[in-house]
């Protein structure tokens, strides 16, 4: 019997491709009158996936999960599901669930009322929607509260709540709206994992919305970041980090820092890359950056050592003054003003206990990365 | 003298001094706050009511007030006494005698209720459109409803005249286009009083079901639909019974002054309808008969107080509820 762990880790679908997409949105276009929701929007979202849209509020991530739910037509294009169209069906014949944003449990109905819901709309007999209710309640780990209403729940139990109800009759897809939105930081990020194990266990189709890139990355096998309506990149948590194909991905999701400059040469390996300052940077993998054109350079500020004075193997470094210094326990975040005038982020881990840091404010330092440090995108 | 003062022994009463008539204030300020509503009730509502209540007691007389005994405390202590032991509940066994009392609660309280349903079967459909209705146009929706206020309940009653006798408006128009051959008898019949309480009382209904519709988050209803439910089965399992303290709070409101409703049945409903409301006037004032109708009343109040108990039983709860 594989691991879950092992199953996580060898689940690329996406990869191959004999595999058929559960969920197909073809130039899917959602118009609001004059607003455009969702411009010409195509995707594919595989079965057993977790699959997160990442976005700013605004960016449709939201009116593409309600146009899946049956809330919303498209204007144009269409969305399969399992091969079938879903145009024209109404939300109650759509076979995938959703858990709201509000939650939305029904106040008049106890928990189990509100689990048992969706169950007897479907016409199962009593006994078995007793055994299902019992089961959701004891996955949710909310047995002693069966018989409570809504308004006599804690946040926490509520949003459990939502999610049995919501995965009760067994959807081929569970859409989640913002699903920790609500919830404080330490109870967000255990629920983070209660999600990924319950989702694993169903073995459901999760589709889920967040603004949160932390809770995008930590959950999802697959992360599409959206912004005004279009796709801007798909790919897993490590593509999206670490080979963002996009200015905008690198900005969206972490920090970066950007150096602007020209391809002063490039061969099949390597580049080098002058800034407006004349400084120059050597890069691996600069892939078809021909010479002369304008490019950006794309670092994350903990692949960037700071020190005070200029490693001796260092291909690549610049040196300026300490700007600003962050400590927060785990790292220590500096802003380094180098000599040209730009403020570059770096975050070095407190690996050992060092009371007191050799570089402080207004320090000579020097900032140094390796040539596969960082990744270039086209300007 | 100053190093005493700032001793701990002296200290403590001192700081206890200072703090005890603050707390009291504030608790007489508390309590006056509930007086205050109490005070209102007892002076304007229990106090006419024992007077009605001591009328619904005496006999009728010729006499200026037109009943014995008149309370008097003239003759001192002994006197009232006296008076006191006067008072029977003669009235009240009259209205057991009479069929036309019993008749008349019992049509007050029918037509009452009939008029409370065709209410809610014409409010609901408004209140709900308007909750529905976009967030810009409710407030104008809303001062439609409010608007018919503006003009006296008399003059509105008075066009329904107008408007339902044999050659009025509604005929008239309905003889033109040729729907009917010969005028409609509406007016003096039960008919013109069910219009005339759902027309009147309409408002009454609206208001609080718009407030219990308007304040329902939408997602519930997609939540139902997402679980499977089609629009139908979602407004009788979600809609409905989260608008009930709307409902419940709408039916009381047009039921409780319906029951007694007097100038309706006496404009529209002619003297072929029986109320207990127009029974009433005429004990009071056609017959003068100031024990009779005060007894007529007291009964009518302890008809509607069940309906009163139901309704604050039903406030309580969705107070509790905290919806």
């Amino acid at each position: 019997m594989a691991s879950l762990g092992s199953i996580r880790r060898d689940f690329a679908p996406w990869n191959d491709p004999n595999a058929k997409p559960y969920i197909r949105f073809e130039n899917v276009t959602k118009r609001f009158g004059d607003f455009t929701a969702v411009n010409d929007l195509s995707l594919s979202i595989f079965e057993r996936e977790f699959f997160a849209l990442l976005g700013a509020s605004g960016c449709g991530k939201s009116t593409l999960l309600r146009m899946l739910a049956g809330f919303e037509e498209p204007t144009s294009g269409r969305i399969l599901l399992d091969g079938q169209d879903l145009r024209g069906i109404p939300p109650y014949r759509r076979p995938v669930n959703m858990m709201f944003q509000s939650y939305a449990l029904f106040p008049h109905m106890s928990v189990e009322k509100n689990i048992a819901f969706g169950l007897k709309q479907e016409g199962m007999p009593k006994a078995d929607i007793e055994k299902r209710v019992a089961e959701m309640l004891k996955l949710v780990k909310l047995e002693p509260f069966a018989k409570r209403k809504p308004h006599q729940l804690s946040g926490g139990q509520r949003q459990r709540v939502a999610l049995a109800r919501s995965v009760a009759k067994r959807p081929k897809v569970l859409l989640l709206d913002e699903p920790l939105g609500a919830l404080d930081k330490k109870l967000r990020e255990e629920t983070q994992f209660e999600l990924m194990d319950l989702q694993q266990n169903l073995g459901l189709t999760f589709l889920v919305v967040t603004h949160d890139q932390e809770e995008a990355m930590t959950m999802a096998d697959r992360i599409a970041i959206l912004d005004k309506g279009e796709v801007m990149q798909v790919a897993t948590p490590t593509e999206v980090y670490e080979a963002p194909t996009s200015r905008f991905v690198a900005n969206f999701v972490g920090n970066v820092n950007m150096f602007e400059g020209k391809v002063a040469a490039s061969d099949a390996n390597t580049a080098r890359i002058t800034g407006a300052s004349g400084a120059q940077i050597v890069i691996d993998n600069a892939g078809a950056a021909a010479a002369g054109a304008d490019v950006a350079f794309a670092i994350r500020p903990e692949k960037i050592k700071v020190s005070s004075k200029r490693p001796a193997e260092a291909v690549n470094a610049l040196e300026g003054e300490v700007y600003d210094i962050a400590y927060l326990g785990d790292m220590t975040v500096y802003h380094v003003k180098l000599d040209d005038g730009q403020v570059v982020r770096a975050s070095m881990l407190n690996a050992a206990r060092i009371m007191d840091d050799p570089l402080t404010w207004n320090d000579r330092a020097w900032i140094s990365f390796r040539p596969d440090a960082g990744i270039v995108l086209a300007r | 003298m100053a190093n005493d003062v700032m001793s701990p022994v002296d200290a403590a009463p001192t700081t206890a001094e200072k703090a005890a008539p603050v707390r009291l204030g504030a608790a007489f300020v508390n309590r006056l706050v509930i007086i205050v509503p109490y005070v209102w009730l007892l002076f304007f509502f229990l106090v006419p009511f024992a007077i009605v209540f001591k009328i619904s007691l005496s006999q009728t007389a010729i006499a200026i007030p037109p009943y014995t005994p008149a309370l008097d405390f003239s003759d001192g202590f002994s006197g009232f006494v006296e008076a006191l032991k006067e008072l029977s509940f003669d009235n009240y066994v009259w209205l057991t005698q009479d069929p036309l009392y019993f008749y008349a609660y019992v049509s007050s309280v029918s037509i009452a209720a009939i008029s409370t349903v065709l209410t809610l079967l014409v409010g609901y459909p408004i209140a709900y459109g308007m909750a529905r209705a976009p967030a810009s146009l409710r407030p104008t929706l809303l001062m439609l409803v409010i608007l018919p206020f503006w003009t006296s309940f008399l003059i509105r009653v008075y066009a329904w005249i107008g408007i339902l006798k044999p050659e009025g408006l509604l005929n008239q128009f309905l003889l033109s286009v040729g729907i009917i051959s010969e005028p409609l008898i509406i007016l003096n019949t039960y008919t013109a009083i069910f219009i005339g309480i759902v027309y009147s009382y309409l408002p009454f209904m609206i208001l609080p079901l718009y407030a219990s519709l308007e304040k329902m988050d939408y997602s519930l209803i997609e939540a139902a639909k997402d679980l499977g439910c089609p629009p139908t089965a979602a407004f009788w399992k979600i809609t409905f019974p989260l608008s009930l303290p709307g409902v419940i709070a709408g039916c009381l409101l047009v039921f409780i002054p319906a029951v007694g409703e007097f100038v309706i049945p006496d404009l529209l409903g002619g003297s072929q309808t029986l109320m207990i409301g127009k029974t009433l006037w005429n004990e009071f004032f056609a017959n003068r008969d100031w024990p009779v109708s005060s007894a007529v009343a007291v009964i009518l109040l302890l008809i509607l107080i069940v309906p009163i108990v139901f309704f604050q039983q039903a406030q309580a709860r969705a107070q509790e509820q905290g919806r």
